[in-house]
């Protein structure tokens, strides 16, 4: 960990030494996340706001995570801006912190967020002092609208929710990265760590792992390979990865003109 | 916020050392990448680069190629008016040189819109001298409706305007201003621009973003390329393409890479841009936005311009006088530089499909229901 | 005595604070948010609110999510 004191990754005023966020859904037990966090460094967690079901007695699943570690809510289940709005304001007032990652999702085919609505909660909850992470398709122009609209970072897909298809998304990752100044969080449909180690070395500043951790046969080991392999591919970025081939050519059918 | 800042902020910055230094290894990693750092683009200016000369071409090719086809669009320059109140110590129009002036009336354009359209071609540009009392808007917006009968896509390369300059411009039709900053070190700046409003640094750097906040469509920037030294200017030309295209993403903003050539008058260049770093540069930023038009004029030779085709140009001047009313009466008046290419439309033309290119008269008209 | 709780239609018998009711319904009362009749009402103001006729409340809590 000497690195991370050169390479901190500031976040709503918060330094963490992890760049992997996980989540608290589709878990065995939820008594496997306190070692799901131990094991992949991960400071920042998920969860979700439900109504109570009074006839059901579940678990509280936050009687498992730590105090230290940042909770982020999602806005899951809200269709519009203005549901989205109400569920952050309703988790602020929880007392848990003013992160909040907005997920508008108004499909229920392919579970893909509405970057419209999401903009306009964003706008909304940035000014009422949230930190403010976005879930998006990435989609440059949408990911302009969220700076122009004080979100924290951009967490744009690489596969659909829960897919845990991996990088479909590269391309268009590559240019929110490269066009973007806000932190890139890749979010939803990483499904190997391979997959976040190359999200990191893309440049992205984080990932946020669920589905692929919750649903291994061991939840707590593959919450530890998450965790490396996010910090190879942070080190692999910061260290500049070198050329592949040295494009060597014997003849120059371009510029031998210039040596004539 | 403007350019300028940038400018400001690299001020400690020395270019020729940076290049000095570069390794092989430097631009090997560059070369590498889909998008370049600024001093990723800087490595591939240096000397260590141009043993890479050859894969810097095949990226350049094979990146001109996915965003432009193999095409070329051909186009030409008109003068209009070479009365000018600057005295550039490098420009054969500056006021202090004796030469014939001289304006071309509105029959005079007409008739030379006419023998240029004759040759097929649809894009033109319009040039003045730093003249706004003599060129004015008022004229230039004339002489554009005339233009407008004849080609679809209009340029002007004028003094620097403001924002309500542009936008005056655009609602007569025009579609693409070029404007060369010249040199973008500003005390080399300040030396070369003895007076006349040019003088002006600050003013003419803003007036390509003026352009882009007025909706002009196409943005056309670059450096006249040996006014200093050739790396530097090369440097500041990239970012300043950059900044313009990250804040204003509707804007096509494209580069010229003119070089200077012979002229009246006894300027000597700080330095003179050899074939070779001229290939470095136009491939060079090729890679470095390579969505970005690069215009090659007629002050490069045939040769060198044939051979060139392929490694990111996008753009040729053909049947080109850079004399006021040159094309009626060829030989009538003197140009502001010497042409080292003087090939017709057709001629040029048939040059550029027979190195297996398509050369484009038309791409763009205006829908004007 | 009818309200609404959590979209449902609820009977209460004779008068009771939110937190009498609240603790009533629930063993872990641990980072459970309440809305009451559209405004969040902290924990520690439960106590001053008496449930009324027609009261809509929202009872919710963290669960797992990603």
């Amino acid at each position: 960990m000497a690195e991370y004191h050169l390479d901190p990754f500031v976040l709503g005023g918060r330094t963490l030494t992890s760049r992997l966020f996980v989540g608290t859904g589709k878990y065995a037990s939820d008594h496997l996340i306190p070692d799901v966090l131990a094991q992949s460094g991960s400071e920042v967690i998920t969860v979700a706001l439900r109504r109570v079901d009074f006839a059901a007695s579940t678990d509280n699943v936050m009687r498992h995570i730590p105090k230290t570690v940042q909770l982020l809510p999602n806005t899951s289940g809200a269709r519009t801006a203005e549901e989205a709005v109400r569920i952050a304001r309703l988790a602020r007032a929880a007392g848990c912190g003013n992160w909040i990652k907005i997920e508008v999702i108004a499909d229920n085919k392919y579970l893909l967020p509405d970057g419209y609505e999401t903009v306009k909660a964003t706008e909304i909850l940035a000014r009422e002092d949230f930190v403010v992470l976005p879930y998006i398709s990435p989609d440059l122009m949408v990911a302009k609208a969220l700076v122009d609209a004080g979100a924290a970072a951009v967490m744009p897909l690489g596969a659909p929710i829960g897919s845990n298809r991996g990088l479909q998304t590269k391309e268009l990752l590559r240019i929110l990265i490269a066009e973007i100044a806000l932190p890139v969080i890749v979010d939803a449909g990483i499904g190997r760590p391979s997959e976040a180690c190359e999200a990191m070395e893309m440049g992205a500043a984080a990932c946020l792992v669920n589905t692929a951790i919750a649903s291994a046969n061991d939840p707590v080991a593959m919450a530890k390979a998450f965790g490396d392999a996010v910090a190879a591919g942070r080190q692999a970025y910061r260290a500049g990865v070198g050329p592949i081939s040295q494009l060597a050519q014997a003849s120059s059918p371009l510029t031998g003109f210039l040596h004539s | 916020m403007s350019f300028y800042d940038q400018l400001h902020a690299y001020r400690e910055f020395d270019v020729a050392a940076y290049c000095a230094d570069v390794t092989p290894n430097q631009v090997a990693r560059a070369l590498q990448k889909d998008q370049l750092s600024p001093l990723d683009f800087l490595a591939l200016l240096a000397p260590a680069a141009e043993p890479f000369l050859e894969a810097m071409a095949q990226k350049a090719h094979q990146l001109t190629k996915q965003h432009f086809g193999r095409t070329i669009l051909l186009y030409t320059p008109l003068y209009l008016s070479n009365y000018c109140s600057n005295r550039c110590v490098y420009c054969s129009f500056a006021a202090h040189n004796r030469l014939q002036r001289k304006q071309l009336r509105l029959d005079e354009v007409e008739r030379e819109a006419a023998l240029i359209a004759a040759s097929g071609l649809k894009h033109i540009l319009l040039l003045t001298g730093d003249a706004p009392e003599i060129a004015s808007l008022d004229y230039l917006a004339d002489a554009i409706a005339i233009i407008k009968k004849y080609f679809t896509c209009i340029g002007v390369e004028l003094y620097a305007l403001d924002e309500a300059g542009y936008r005056r411009l655009i609602a007569a039709g025009v579609d693409q201003m070029t404007l060369y900053q010249e040199t973008y070190d500003e005390a080399r700046y300040d030396q070369l621009h003895l007076w006349g409003p040019k003088k002006d640094f600050r003013f003419r750097l803003d007036a390509p973003e003026a352009a882009c906040r007025a909706g002009m469509r196409n943005v056309n920037i670059g450096a006249l390329l040996g006014l200093a030294e050739w790396q530097r200017d090369a440097f500041f030309t990239a970012l300043h393409g950059l900044y313009l295209q990250e804040r204003y993403p509707s804007a096509e903003i494209s580069f010229s890479l003119p070089r200077i050539r012979p002229h009246k008058g006894a300027f000597a260049p700080a330095c003179l841009v050899t074939d070779k770093q001229m290939v470095q540069l136009m491939t060079a930023l090729r890679l470095w936005m390579p969505r970005a038009g690069i215009t090659i004029s007629t002050r490069e030779t045939a040769q060198f311009r044939n051979h060139i085709v392929p490694l990111g140009v996008t753009k040729m001047s053909a049947g080109v006088s850079t004399s006021v009313g040159g094309h009626g009466e060829p030989g009538d008046g003197e140009g502001q530089f010497e042409i080292a290419d003087p090939r017709d439309v057709s001629t040029m033309a048939a040059a550029i499909t027979g190195l297996g290119y398509q050369p484009v008269f038309k791409d763009w008209q205006v829908f004007e229901p | 005595m009818g309200i609404t709780v959590n979209g449902q239609p609820a009977e209460l018998t004779g008068t009771q604070t939110l937190s009498a009711y609240l603790t009533k319904k629930m063993d872990d009362l641990s980072g459970i948010i309440v809305e009451y009749n559209g405004q969040i009402i902290k924990q520690d103001q439960w106590a001053t609110i008496t449930l009324q006729e027609k009261d809509n409340l929202e009872v919710l809590r963290f669960v797992g999510g990603g």
